[in-house]
């Protein structure tokens, strides 16, 4: 669990339920898995533009990357970065298998209605999603293959996944933020979940008070130094967190930098 | 899985060859059969898929690797939609593999993934979205282009969780043939991306046709 002192803000989320958050460019947001075997589905989308959402495939493809650890970047379907991920003791989160919807959340883990089992109920991450999508104007339309943290879900040479041996308890995440990004995200259980029970473990959410932007381990790739390019041209002329957006001189000379980007390709 | 296909091309309702880098959109009714032929070989075929008849629902790349507990997609796969539904089956396959994680190519990713300077490049979704600008009766917008599935293209995972692109799966005359359990509109973007060899840097021309 993280020490309190330096946090912002921070809250516990049981299973089973649904959060978001316009987090701003150079905060971060900091997941926990407190007692192990959590999972945390999440989407994002640009506040200005909520046309702008995460891109599963070109986050994956843009990092020749099927896992998403430390180092990696989470793109949106415009070729900016949302977030990178600063730190993760976990090691690998899927961002194919989606979330499961009530029928199938019904046929793993049976059925449960609201007037007995009350918050207990089997929620599932399909209608989360909607209902935090609702808040904001948007709809089925806008669902997009989210980003499942703390399920580790592998590959083999067939294509065939399974879902790895779930997380240890205080396993963490954290991802810091290089857009203004609306963060919306359930604690419904991973649709490949083998567990015998509605899982029921909670998520901390924690807002670190320092800001940074996007991590130096995020910055070894020369395409998400291009993807840095790409934000740092969209918050042109903006006032901008410290550091989030490199000196005009930096950014078209620095060999750690993007290549020119010349004004009338735009 | 390979398996060929009984039909016969002299019994085609449709047919049409759609040229690189052009879109093909159209209304597909349940029960109809859908060939696609990669005409000259490793030829990548961008294509979505809505319900037609409520277009809120559209083919799901998620929910589609879920019901089958894989990746890739051949003979026997029935491709799901948002709702989880099966949209489509595929019935007929001599290619063997196809991908549905590697999403289309777009100019903004292409950016990040090649140089920035290659923004003025064409690229798949550019396709799409002068698909749904010249077809405003559908009622699609932005918001529907969600993700694809990428015929005879091979995207194979590493035991390390990494995401590799190969080619020389395909060849000249290869295809994919689609059952309709719904109707269904189908947006073809055949792909134009010059910059990796999922095409062999050579976009070509691909044949689609229709039996009812």
């Amino acid at each position: 669990m993280t020490d309190s002192s330096k946090l912002l803000y921070r809250t516990v989320l049981p299973a089973g339920a649904h959060w978001s958050l316009r987090l701003r460019r150079g905060t971060a947001l900091r997941l926990t898995d407190i007692r192990g075997g959590a999972n945390v589905g999440m989407l994002f989308y640009n506040p200005e533009n909520l046309l702008e959402r995460y891109n599963a495939p070109d986050t994956m493809k843009c990092q020749h990357t099927f896992r998403l650890t430390t180092g990696h970047c989470l793109y949106s379907d415009m070729g900016r970065i949302f977030c990178g991920i600063e730190q993760d003791s976990f090691g690998w989160h899927d961002t194919v298998c989606g979330t499961m919807n009530a029928q199938l959340t019904e046929q793993r883990f049976g059925a449960s209605d609201y007037q007995q089992a009350r918050n207990d109920r089997h929620q599932n991450g399909y209608d989360s999603f909607l209902v935090e999508l609702t808040k904001y104007g948007l709809g089925k339309r806008d669902l997009a293959a989210c980003l499942n943290v703390f399920s580790r879900v592998s590959a083999d040479e067939q294509g065939n996944l399974r879902l790895e041996s779930p997380a240890l308890p205080g396993a963490s995440v954290t991802l810091r933020f290089a857009m203004d990004t609306l963060v919306v995200l359930h604690t419904c259980p991973h649709p490949l979940s083998q567990a015998g029970a509605y899982p029921r473990s909670p998520v901390e959410i924690a807002l670190p008070a320092d800001l940074a932007p996007l991590p130096e381990a995020c910055l070894t790739r020369e395409e998400n130094r291009r993807g840095q390019a790409n934000n740092a041209l969209y918050y042109l002329g903006t006032i901008a967190p410290a550091g989030t957006i490199a000196p005009a001189g930096t950014m078209l000379g620095d060999s750690h930098a993007a290549p020119a980007q010349e004004c009338h390709h735009d | 899985m390979i398996k060929t296909s009984p039909r016969r091309t002299q019994d085609t309702l449709y047919r049409r060859q759609i040229n690189a880098g052009d879109y093909w959109l159209y209304r597909l009714e349940a029960g109809q059969t859908l060939r696609i032929t990669d005409s000259e070989g490793n030829q990548a075929v961008d294509t979505l898929f809505f319900n037609a008849d409520d277009t809120a629902e559209r083919y799901s790349m998620t929910d589609t690797v879920r019901g089958q507990n894989n990746l890739f997609l051949t003979t026997g796969s029935v491709l799901r939609s948002s709702e989880d539904r099966p949209m489509l089956k595929i019935v007929a396959d001599t290619c063997g593999r196809h991908d549905t994680v590697g999403g289309a190519c777009a100019t903004e990713s292409n950016t990040v993934r090649y140089s920035l300077e290659k923004r003025h490049m064409h690229a798949c979704r550019d396709s799409w979205m002068l698909a749904l600008a010249e077809h405003p009766e559908f009622g699609l917008t932005k918001r529907d282009l969600g993700h694809n599935i990428n015929f005879f293209m091979n995207v194979p995972v590493t035991a390390e969780g990494g995401l590799t692109f190969a080619d020389g799966i395909s060849a000249p005359g290869k295809y994919v043939e689609l059952e309709a359990a719904m109707n269904v509109l189908v947006l073809i973007s055949n792909c134009p991306q010059l910059n990796n060899p999922c095409n062999g840097y050579n976009p070509t021309p691909i044949e689609v046709a229709v039996w009812s």
